[in-house]
């Protein structure tokens, strides 16, 4: 699904965030990422979304080599993937329903299609019935899952999150993650950065681990539970 | 709640396409007119500013085509004189007098033979007795042609007159198209002016609307890191901007139109009377149809031009 090939990633000040990182992520896998703060997690994350650009190696995502791919498609590779951000980043001038509409409304879905599948998103999510709010309105969590609401209503094939529980307490956390199991029990290849080892060692997904923009360890069952 | 798997979303037709194409279009028209509404006052000034550049060469150019059109009114009272020479036969004045009633620039030729001529000086002038004791007739026989209409333009007057001038036994040729010449001189000063003024304008209405879209970006700019984030492609984003900048130019045009209208009420008394003192029952004239559409259209497009500018200069900068 996801194939890292001795990617390098140095940023223009001379910050090498990931160095010679190989790695593989298969169809409907879900892992997390760990390692210390600046250890190239969020780096490798802005990679897959190509929000950044490696400097070296080979980075194939669904069988696509899309390390050079031009300016023009990224929008189009974008569509494919659903993200999750630790800061939510959600518009507070639009309500909750345009919110999450936004990735079906640049993909020129129909009016109808679009209301269907927002209301099933935020059904999913637990959200029902207050699409007309603004995000504003609601909780550090709550905003968090309108977030993943928008990332997971195109259906996309993969999913990343990063940071997705940075602030929330542990009993959010552990249910904003069993969100991101269920999307990951339906096919979904999720990807999720993250520092909270007790909750993801609970968890039980293949957890790579990062330290110095190096691979320091893959460990964890490969498999998933009993999903 | 069950989530459901992704799956590939059905490939739509071309003609679904299409409608798909012309309604979303037609939503981020009314979205970006909707976000203006949002914002009455500040957006209002914009086009208040737009509508006054532009309503100043709209109404010059008004000016210039009432006074052509006004010029040519007057003008068409002016007759031409052609004073024939003293040895010119009697057969030769009619067959003079016919052959300049065929030509397209003339409407009709009166023959005013020398006899006629002397009694009506006698007449107007008062020197009856003065010109009876004279022995011979001072006087000429006289064609007085009144030009075709579409040939009472000051241009056309002086090139029949050149025309008239070749004619053989033709001595003098009196037209007094002077003041029209004059008038007809300053119209054209005024005509460049207007175009002049016209180009700088239009190019101020560019930059102003540039430079509120170039604003508005900022204000948007997450707004745009989001979009381009969940897939927007750089058209998706700049739509609603140039929908803006199509709403500045066209609310503008629409103000112009009626700051004209409006100048052409109020002018329309003081130009019916300044008519009247030269005989001419003319009133002013409007900008018509095609005037009306060629304003919308052309600040439409402008405003559209400045967003397009704005928009290719700032939004590529713009990037997650
Ligand atoms: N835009 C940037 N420009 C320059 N250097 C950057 C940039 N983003 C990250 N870095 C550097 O790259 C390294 C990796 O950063 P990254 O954000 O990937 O770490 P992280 O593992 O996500 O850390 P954290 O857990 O604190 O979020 C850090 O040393 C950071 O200083
Ligand atoms: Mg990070």
């Amino acid at each position: 699904m996801i194939r890292f090939q001795n990617i390098y990633k140095r940023y223009p000040n001379g910050r090498e965030a990931l160095c010679d990182l190989s790695l593989h992520i298969t169809p409907g896998e879900m892992v997390f990422l760990t390692g210390h703060s600046g250890a190239g997690k969020s780096t490798l994350l802005k990679l897959i979304a190509l929000i950044e650009r490696p400097t070296r190696g080979q980075m194939i995502v669904r069988g696509q080599n899309v390390t050079r791919i031009g300016r023009r498609r990224v929008p189009h590779y974008r569509r494919q993937i659903g993200i999750v951000f630790q800061d939510h980043k959600l518009l507070f001038d639009r309500s909750i329903y345009d919110n999450i509409a936004l990735p079906l409304v640049i993909a020129g879905l129909p009016e109808r299609e679009i209301g269907k599948r927002v209301r099933a998103a935020l059904d999913q999510v637990g959200l029902l019935g207050r699409e007309k709010r603004s995000p504003i309105e609601l909780s550090s969590g709550e905003q968090q899952r309108i977030g993943i609401a928008r990332a997971v209503v195109s259906k996309p094939p993969i999913l990343i999150a990063d940071e997705p529980t940075g602030n929330l307490d542990p009993e959010l956390s552990l249910e904003i993650m069993n969100l991101f199991k269920r999307f990951n029990a339906v096919g979904v290849t999720v990807i999720i950065a993250s520092h909270d080892l007790g909750l993801i060692e609970r968890l039980g997904n293949r957890v790579i681990r990062l330290s110095g923009g190096r691979l320091a360890a893959a460990t964890g069952p490969d498999g998933r539970d009993a999903a | 709640m069950a989530a459901t798997p992704p799956r590939a979303t059905r490939r739509p037709g071309p003609l679904q396409l299409l409608r798909g194409y012309v309604i979303r279009h037609v939503q981020t028209m009314t979205g970006a007119l909707g976000r203006l509404w949002q914002q009455p006052l500040a957006n209002l000034m914009t086009v208040a500013v737009i509508g006054i550049a532009l309503a100043l060469p709209t109404g010059l150019h008004l000016l210039v085509e009432n006074g052509r059109a006004m010029s040519g009114n007057w003008s068409s009272t002016v007759d031409v004189s052609v004073y024939l020479r003293k040895d010119t036969l009697p057969e030769r004045v009619v067959a003079i007098s016919e052959e300049l009633a065929d030509w397209p620039e003339v409407a009709s030729v009166r023959t005013v033979p020398a006899e006629q001529a002397l009694v009506e000086f006698a007449e107007l002038s008062g020197f009856g007795e003065a010109i009876e004791a004279l022995e011979n007739n001072p006087l000429p026989d006289t064609l007085v042609i009144t030009p075709g209409e579409g040939y009472t333009d000051a241009e056309s007057l002086v090139a029949l007159a050149d025309a008239l001038r070749l004619v053989d036994g033709a001595d003098i040729v009196q037209v007094d198209t002077d003041w029209v010449r004059r008038f007809n001189a300053i119209l054209d000063l005024i005509r460049r002016t207007v175009g002049l003024s016209a180009f700088l304008l239009a190019l101020g209405v560019v930059l102003i609307v540039g430079n509120t879209i170039r604003l508005d970006i900022e204000n948007r700019r997450s707004e745009i890191e989001v979009t381009k984030l969940v897939g927007g492609s750089d058209a998706f984003v700049r739509r609603p901007f140039l929908y803006s900048g199509f709403w500045y130019g066209f609310g503008g045009g629409l103000l112009a139109l009626a700051l004209t209208f409006i100048s052409l009420l109020m002018l329309r008394g003081p130009a019916a009377r300044l008519a009247g003192h030269y005989g001419s029952g003319y009133t002013l004239s409007g900008l018509g149809w095609s005037g009306t559409a060629t304003l919308l259209a052309v600040s439409a497009l402008l405003g559209w031009a400045g967003s397009w500018i704005a928009t290719t200069r700032h939004l590529r900068q713009i990037e997650p």
